[in-house]
């Protein structure tokens, strides 16, 4: 296989990572969600954990998309 | 036409400016586009500070209201992350959420460079950051800062817990840089991937050229998306920032 065929490959599969970070972050926020609707004052002192989580959990995701761009323009 | 979306990130002398500025070690040093962002970036955010605040009233006008804002709520951040001795801190996470949250705005201008989408200079604060914390550490704890990496479990799971710990302290600048290079790089491609789809679509013409109104609005809902993640990501940025020091300074007694 030629290295650029095996690399654009390698880059798509790198994206699949990004399903973890999807799966992760409707996670986050349905929590948030379950928890403000039953107890609507306490959400508004969880925002800063609510954010906070957001970006660790998009973080991952976006690890796996480096590595892809790492493979299309760095090798 | 080149369509290459990852040209947007290129450094390069900007246009006039071919002799290096001076040499180091033998590598010459240009004044760059990333460079002068920079310098921007430094000029405005301490112009606007500075001067903003300089009527002093007691009811603020807009510009000291903007300037005392951006103080009350990175404050409140690093008293509620920090706690109380996390004050004498405040200059630093300022300045640190400041210049992301410009940097990242300024990028968002149309023909403009984004500073922080270059892992060198997310690198440079992220490490900026870890050393803080690891100086700090030792100069309050002495060689008893290593007790951050010993958490209260009984002795055989110590044995595979301190590696971990260990581990995961050393990847934190990793981690710290990657998320704010990352975010400010695939915001900045998807908008330069939509927009070759505009003027493919543009210049097909017929029917085709009426659709690439298409991808224009989805480009415009993508900036307003990119306007926020601007904002969270130096948010996070300084608000991870004040946990670790919040760790460093409280070695495992969180309040």
């Amino acid at each position: 296989m030629e290295p650029a065929a095996a690399k654009m490959i390698g880059a798509g599969l790198a994206c699949i990572a990004l399903v973890g970070a999807g799966i992760g972050i409707g996670n986050v926020f349905g929590s948030y969600l379950s928890g403000a609707l039953r107890n609507p004052g306490a959400a508004a002192t969880q925002t800063t954990n609510l954010l906070l989580g957001f970006a660790l959990c998009e973080a991952t995701g976006l690890f796996g998309l480096v590595i892809a761009l790492l493979i299309l323009f760095a090798f | 036409m080149n369509l290459n979306p990852m040209e947007q990130f290129a450094v390069k002398p900007i246009l006039g400016l071919d002799k290096p500025l001076f040499e180091i070690a033998g590598h010459p040093i240009y004044f760059t586009n990333q460079a002068l962002l920079m310098v921007i970036v430094a000029v405005v955010s301490s112009l606007f500070l500075t001067l903003a605040v300089k009527p002093n009233r007691l009811v603020p006008t807009r510009g000291q209201s903007m300037a005392e804002m951006s103080y009350e709520f990175v404050a409140g951040m690093i008293h509620s992350a920090t706690g109380e001795d996390g004050l004498k801190f405040f200059p630093f996470v300022f300045t640190l959420f400041i210049f992301v949250l410009c940097s990242n705005f300024f990028g968002m201008v149309p023909g403009s460079f984004t500073v922080t989408s270059q892992i060198a200079v997310t690198f440079a604060l992220a490490s900026l950051v870890i050393l803080m914390v690891i100086v700090v550490g030792f100069m309050k704890h002495g060689i008893g800062f290593l007790k951050l990496f010993v958490p209260h479990a009984p002795w055989y799971l110590l044995i595979l817990l301190i590696p971990i710990e260990v581990i995961s302290f050393l990847t934190r600048p990793i981690s710290l840089s990657v998320r704010l290079f990352a975010n400010m790089l695939a915001g900045h491609t998807m908008l330069a991937v939509f927009g070759g789809f505009v003027v493919a679509l543009g210049s097909a013409g017929g029917l085709l050229s009426a659709l690439s109104i298409a991808p224009m609005l989805l480009i415009v809902a993508i900036m307003l998306l990119e306007l926020l993640v601007a904002f969270l990501q130096a948010y996070v940025f300084a608000i991870l920032t004040c946990i670790y020091l919040n760790e460093a300074l409280h070695l495992h007694d969180y309040h």
